[in-house]
């Protein structure tokens, strides 16, 4: 079944089984590697992305389903070549340790700051509830704080 | 963050489990004396009471803010709440993991609509006659009439689901209650329409 869909704000289309997650859609049909396989059981949220402007597992998102949405990936967070608050607040952090769950951190992050503008450390706890197993929640905490800060400023939304 | 919260918290979440897991016990104790006492699978209210005790129908009627889940009925993983709309929180929604149908891939179940039931519809820890009682009362079932009740427990896709629960993370399929679907539905037609009377009411 071919899916089309837009994608980091480009229309694009993958053809592949239609009940298959759209996270093989992104990664090896599109050739967008940055959004992660972890788990596979929509647990750790490596793999998370926006669908619509909302948090979502694409390890348990069939690609039918991506038919015609707005999707957002990592790749994708950055405008042009100004860096999203998140990614920002990342680097100026320095969060990453080994890096790979960090992309899904950032995207359930995104997604938070959109609905919550300002959270609080209980908002935090409760609403990114990704894994980490380098453990660098503590960091990722002030990151969190610090994107909310940088985009109450920023003209990237 | 979570390294510190997790030393704290995951004692508490074991007691509370093991907690809850005694009082779950001492409730199916209590619903299971009164099977052995009262049911009659000829009669449509025992029928259809026995589909909306299972524990598809019930873990997501949980008594607190955190859906139940898996064969055992624990609390789900991640901490998930309810939040103010009983579809998740803002950043955290059912549907970050939860869509329109069963994910095969992940093994996630799925329907429309995925959410927790709200808070005055609790069936957790209730006998069947409280149940029905809270089912059939406007004020606790979302101001439903009986027809619209009717339509919500035979039609809804969402309560379908128990007869299609797909597999877990592991490929194991989960239970279906243990009463087949057109009977199931027949039950509820039939006792509605013959005026949802409760026993012992």
């Amino acid at each position: 079944m071919k899916v089309a869909f837009i994608i980091n704000g480009e229309e694009k289309s993958v053809e592949a089984d239609e009940n298959s997650p759209l996270l093989w859609a992104i990664r090896d049909g599109l050739n967008l590697k940055g959004t992660k396989f972890g788990c596979g059981k929509a647990a750790c949220g490596a793999c998370t992305i926006h669908v619509d402007g909302n948090a979502v597992r694409s390890c348990s998102f069939p690609l039918k389903m991506a038919k015609g949405k707005s999707i957002t990936t990592i790749e994708g967070l950055a405008e042009n070549n100004t860096l999203h608050p998140v990614l920002q607040a990342w680097k100026e952090e320095i969060v990453p340790q080994c890096g790979y769950c960090q992309p899904g951190f950032m995207m359930a992050t995104a997604a938070l700051l959109d609905k919550i503008p300002n959270p609080s450390d209980e908002d935090i706890d409760k609403n990114i509830i990704n894994i980490c197993r380098c453990g660098t929640y503590y960091r990722m905490r002030k990151a969190i704080h610090r994107a909310a800060a940088i985009k109450s400023q920023s003209s990237i939304k | 963050m979570k390294n510190s919260t997790i030393k704290f918290v995951l004692p508490i979440v074991f007691i509370v489990s093991i907690t809850i897991g005694f009082s779950n016990l001492e409730n199916k104790k209590k619903l299971n004396t009164a099977s052995e006492a009262s049911i009659n699978l000829n009669e449509p209210f025992d029928i259809v009471m026995e589909v909306l005790t299972h524990k598809r129908c019930v873990n997501c009627h949980p008594a607190g803010d955190t859906p139940l889940q898996g064969e055992d009925s624990h609390l789900h993983n991640f901490g998930i709440v309810r939040g103010e709309d009983d579809h998740g929180l803002a950043g955290y929604t059912c549907n970050t993991c939860h869509q329109d149908e069963n994910n095969i891939y992940s093994g996630v179940p799925g329907a429309p609509e995925w959410a927790v039931a709200p808070r005055e519809m609790v069936w957790e820890g209730k006998t069947r006659i409280e149940i029905a009682q809270q089912m059939m009362d406007p004020k606790r079932n979302g101001g439903r009439s009986p027809k619209e009740i009717e339509r919500h427990l035979t039609e809804h896709e969402l309560v379908l689901w128990a007869w299609d629960p797909g597999v877990d993370a592991e490929g194991i399929e989960r239970e279906k209650p243990p009463i087949p679907k057109d009977q199931y539905i027949a039950a509820v037609k039939e006792w509605i329409e013959n005026g949802a009377i409760i026993p012992n009411e």
